[in-house]
């Protein structure tokens, strides 16, 4: 019997190597984006276990809602990337420092 | 049984997809990884019922966002080595910053289920005798339909700055003037003239 425990244990599982993969992926923003990804995903999982566990379809809506905020936070992250690196010639991101922040 | 097996086989493949994802040294290998992870995880939210998510996932994850990473990957000339420097001086933080998350996570589960949270008020039970798709659907266009439109928007708002981010208009190139070339009068594109008797014409 599947349990939501189980898609619990999934989907923080899935949550922590996301983070892992912002931690050891530093410099290279395209893989920074993926594992934001990895984390979106762990997210709608426990939305949907949550929705299926206390028979409640909200979990699902808004799990639609996150996805479409992961699919713009994309698009910009990818448009952000590709100006930057058409300035800099490189993503390397952990010395970005042009708006000197 | 057949749903237990499943959910391992699915649960695995996800984990060993996005371990994958954030290890491989090629990042074109990376979104190959996510495309798989992401299908996986479709098929748990398949086990779980959520027909529409999971479809969802497939359409746009697999589809749109994945393919869009891969013309990102493919498009950008970039020296890989290069970016893998700190990865071993990175390696303890992120491992630290990892278990202390995955630490959080397992506590929560445990306190949810040592039981004593009220889960009686919901908020839209399931209806059984419709599919998932019609019961989303009559959720979303009654009662979110304002959170509807609002996600439009974000996505209208993400499209068009992405354009406005990425455009660039390049000079030296000729393009067609629409508005220009309605303004123009006859009388500014031609004139008439009145030439003598054999001078009209140059050879």
């Amino acid at each position: 019997m599947i349990s939501v425990g189980h898609y619990l244990a999934v989907s923080a599982v899935l949550f922590t190597l996301g983070v892992l993969g912002i931690f050891i992926n530093r410099k290279n923003i395209i893989v920074i984006l993926m594992a934001i990804e990895l984390i979106l995903l762990a997210v709608n999982i426990n939305l949907v276990a949550f929705s299926a566990a206390l028979n409640d379809l909200v979990g699902q809506v808004f799990a639609m809602f996150v996805l479409t905020v992961a699919a713009g936070e994309a698009a910009i992250g990818l448009a952000i990337l590709v100006i930057y690196f058409r300035g800099r010639g490189t993503i390397a991101v952990d010395d970005a420092n042009r708006m000197k922040g | 049984m057949i749903q237990l097996a499943a959910f391992y086989l699915f649960a695995t493949v996800v984990i060993a997809s996005a371990a994958m994802v954030i290890f491989a040294r090629n990042p074109v290998h990376s979104v190959m990884w996510l495309i798989l992870a992401f299908f996986n995880a479709a098929g748990l939210m398949l086990l779980a019922g959520a027909e529409f998510i999971a479809m969802l996932l497939v359409i746009v994850y697999v589809g749109a966002v994945a393919v869009l990473f891969l013309f990102v990957v493919m498009m950008l000339d970039i020296d890989f080595a290069e970016l893998r420097a700190g990865f071993v001086r990175y390696l303890p933080l992120g491992a630290l910053v990892a278990i202390i998350l995955a630490a959080e996570i397992i506590f929560a589960v445990g306190a949810w289920s040592a039981g004593g949270v009220d889960l009686a008020a919901r908020a839209a039970p399931v209806v059984s005798d419709k599919s998932n798709i019609q019961q989303i659907g009559e959720l979303l266009y009654t009662r979110y339909i304002f959170l509807f439109e609002a996600a439009g928007i974000v996505l209208l708002v993400a499209m068009i700055g992405a354009i406005v981010l990425t455009h660039r208009s390049r000079g030296g190139v000729r393009t067609q003037n629409i508005s220009a070339q309605n303004q123009r009068r006859p009388e500014d594109a031609t004139r008439l003239v009145d030439p003598g008797v054999g001078q009209g014409v140059q050879l």
